[in-house]
């Protein structure tokens, strides 16, 4: 029924599109103009991912290598939550917004006045949304333009609040929760349109991504990663894969029968916008089930990057990265923006490390493959990506038939990584100076057991069950690694005892900034990886570190709360994380280095 | 007091074991002790289902199958092993207390703790074949991890798939 109503809506709108265009063509440019001017002013950090190209540079550099070892603690902020806290706050003017889960509390505080809370949001939602929520409440922040603050809550109810006050000014449902559809990605505010992607792969959801008007909440468009071209927003000769067109029905003809329906792809990801080429850019995740017997073919355009134009959604090029996915490699995670020299030319990549293990470099304006190589040595379900332009299988995994889970009710053993990725969503930073991308990364294998599955909607439909468990031969869980993406090579790497699960920050000073599971926000030097700093903050950090300059002081922020997926193992205790026991055991050790709850710490030098 | 009742358990383990007579563990549905098989489903002797262990730890098919069920459809919330995450209580201790009908129910119609406090849900799992078709076998293998009688991890032996098995998942799959 819903499905129905929003093709409908879908055709509508395309055929009004022209129209809406140029009546709104004035509203366009400035809107635009303001947020990535907003952008450039190093004191404020308008959008979660510090900027549309994703880079998470800042050019502040007050904080250097040199004098990060005496920052301290400036001020501290509770949210009241427990469960896990993803995503970083804003900074907007004199006004930080500080989000949580569910129930996704926003607050505004004052910096001019100590933080006070000049308002809090707190919407009423169903709990019943908690249990389709596949892995803990999080939600990885609200996006800012025009004066509003835009919020994907945990029931795909988009709201916009005003930024002043905090009222909501309009709000509009995006899904349906009662089956399994739920909120949990920040928005993304381009021109006159806010676009927000869907969470729900572990039920079966099918994916999209859809531009409201950032005036009055009303759809404008809305693109499937699965199904019909009319429902993906595709033109089956203009929308090319590897510099070829994708042909008409590209997604009907690598699913069987009717699957693609609850085909999963969702969207959960972070959003990127280049304003030169005018195209948005993101991931698509697993096909649903995780038992890939049940669904033969590639399952397009799930794990698939997608770069769209943003006022009509059309794809200009698609890359599917991990098709028929067989061990849950969603490639949500965000494509960094970095013109970077290649052969001796400026040439405007993409870069995308992806949960399956490797590193992505990209043209984005054509699509084109430059660079794809492993970023953690462990993975091993394919020994490389086909780099041969000739070949039938260019740009497809070389698959390591050991590691396929394709036969169902057999513990398939050793595949890296995990599940969990090489990387999650926890996005990486990039740093002109250096030329270098800070990744944080998981280090963690899995053994994969799929088994058969049967559809109903709103209820969990996974098909497999794993064990987790860190690489043969390995102490740690994670790495944090710094990685030159023009030749795909780690430049240095810092091992951390688990997984890193926070957004890197790096900085004109030549510190790099990220948090750990037990709940240190680190320093380190940009150039060699060398500790410079460290805090033990209340809980573990999954959330993503920012920089601000407030009254000519410059501060750094970090969410910690732990949670997530690394939150479902910090109850039970663990025997030995190398026996390979039970699914998250590697993580159950967290129990013995923190506990729950939700706090923003403020970091600052002192003063001189 | 579940310390305690443990540790109760324990000092009548020891006594038994020094007794040299079988001392029955009771969880929250009684006296564990299999007594009767249906093709390879075993069951106690009030007629609950129950796991059968033999002396090299092999597990019965259903113990089994209860853990890749298990950790497939619970394990998001009740953590790996029946052992509780940070949002959903340990189903190992909740099994000493609760008996089978009462465990059917509340999976089925689901349950919810919402305060100013916490937000702790459990969905009605009533619809869900993944869940349903498997629910005695799901049981069986939580009640052995409360009884003691199964560890951690994935049980290393397992009996072989009773042909009745066969018949009824897809009876009830479809």
């Amino acid at each position: 029924m819903r499905r129905g109503s929003s093709g409908f809506w879908l055709a509508a709108a395309v055929m009004l599109s022209p129209v809406l265009l140029t009546t709104t063509a004035v509203a366009q440019t400035s809107a635009n103009g303001d947020l990535t001017k907003m952008q450039s002013n190093a004191s404020e950090w308008v959008m979660p991912t510090k900027s549309y190209d994703n880079q998470r540079y800042s050019t502040l550099d007050q904080i250097t290598a040199q004098n990060v070892g005496k920052l301290q603690v400036a001020w501290t902020f509770s949210t009241g939550v427990l469960r896990g806290h993803e995503g970083s706050p804003l900074v907007i003017g004199n006004i930080m917004y500080v989000h949580a889960p569910f129930p996704n509390t926003v607050y505004a505080l004052d910096l001019d006045h100590d933080g006070k809370i000049l308002w809090k949001y707190e919407p009423k939602q169903d709990p019943n949304v908690i249990p389709v929520m596949c892995c803990d409440t999080v939600n990885r922040g609200p996006a800012y333009a025009d004066g509003k603050i835009f919020l994907h809550q945990a029931d795909t109810t988009l709201v916009a609040l005003d930024a002043k006050t905090g009222k909501v000014d309009w709000s509009v449902k995006t899904d349906d929760p009662s089956k399994g559809a739920t909120g949990t990605s920040a928005p993304m505010v381009v021109k006159d349109k806010v676009y927000v992607g869907v969470s729900g792969g572990e039920f079966g959801v099918r994916g999209w991504v859809a531009a409201y008007s950032t005036k009055d909440g009303k759809e404008l468009w809305r693109a499937y990663s699965e199904g019909p071209d009319k429902d993906l927003l595709v033109d089956p000769q203009k929308t090319t894969s590897l510099g070829k067109p994708i042909g008409a029905d590209s997604s009907l003809k690598s699913w069987q029968g009717d699957q693609w329906k609850i085909g999963g792809g969702d969207t959960w990801g972070w959003l990127a916008y280049d304003p030169k080429a005018n195209l948005i850019y993101y991931g698509s995740g697993n096909p649903s089930t995780w038992n890939p017997s049940q669904r033969p073919g590639d399952n397009k355009w799930s794990m698939t990057i997608f770069a769209r134009d943003p006022d009509t959604g059309m794809a200009k090029w698609v890359y599917q990265m991990t098709p028929h996915d067989e061990w849950d490699y969603d490639g949500v995670n965000e494509m960094i923006l970095a013109d970077q020299e290649i052969g001796g030319k400026t040439v405007p990549t993409l870069v995308h490390f992806d949960r399956n293990g490797f590193g992505y470099t990209l043209n984005r304006e054509t699509g084109e493959l430059l660079v794809a190589e492993k970023y953690d040595p462990a993975v091993n379900w394919a020994t490389g990506i086909n780099m041969d332009k000739g070949s039938k299988d260019y740009g497809r995994p070389i698959l390591d038939k050991k590691y396929s889970t394709e036969t169902p009710d057999v513990n398939h053993q050793g595949i890296c990584p995990a599940a969990l990725g090489t990387k999650d969503e926890q996005p990486a930073a990039y740093s002109p100076d250096t030329k270098l991308f800070y990744v944080p990364t998981n280090h963690v294998c899995m053994d994969y057991e799929p088994f058969r599955v049967s559809y109903t909607a709103g209820q969990p439909y996974v098909g497999a069950t794993l064990s987790m468990y860190p690489p043969q031969g390995s102490q740690n869980m994670g790495n944090f690694i710094a990685w030159d993406a023009t030749t795909g090579k780690i430049k240095w790497s810092d091992p951390e005892a688990f997984s890193v699960w926070s957004g890197a920050l790096a900085t004109k000073g030549g510190v790099v900034f990220y948090g750990t599971l037990e709940g240190y926000l680190k320093a380190v030097d940009a150039k060699t990886g060398k500790e410079l700093y460290r805090f033990k903050t209340p809980s573990g950090i999954i959330g993503n570190v920012m920089t601000y300059e407030h009254n000519g002081q410059q501060y750094i922020a970090v969410l910690s709360g732990v949670g997530g997926w690394a939150g479902i193992g910090l109850a039970a205790g663990l025997t030995d994380p190398h026996a390979g026991l039970g699914a998250v055991g590697g993580y159950a050790a967290l129990n013995n280095y923190t506990a729950l709850g939700g706090t923003l710490t403020v970091f600052k030098l002192p003063s001189s | 007091m579940q310390r305690m009742s443990r540790a109760v358990a324990c000092v009548a383990i020891a006594l038994s074991l020094s007794a040299g007579i079988a001392y029955a563990i009771e969880d929250g549905a009684g006296d564990p002790t299999a007594v009767k098989s249906e093709d390879g489903k075993w069951q106690d002797k009030n007629g609950n289902p129950t796991f059968k262990i033999g002396d090299d730890g092999k597990v019965d098919w259903y113990t089994y199958v209860g853990f890749i069920r298990y950790s497939a459809n619970c394990l998001q919330c009740h953590g790996p092993d029946g052992l509780g995450s940070t949002y959903a209580p340990s189903l190992v201790d909740s099994l000493k207390h609760i008996d089978y009908t009462t465990f059917y129910a509340t999976v089925a119609g689901g349950k919810q703790n919402v305060s100013a406090a916490q937000n702790l849900v459990m969905p009605a799992e009533g619809a869900n074949k993944n869940v349903m078709c498997y629910i005695d076998a799901i049981y069986v293998y939580l009640r052995a991890r409360a009884d003691g009688a199964v560890g951690r991890g994935r049980p290393a032996k397992h009996d072989d798939k009773p042909e009745a098995y066969t018949k009824a998942e897809n009876e009830c799959m479809g």
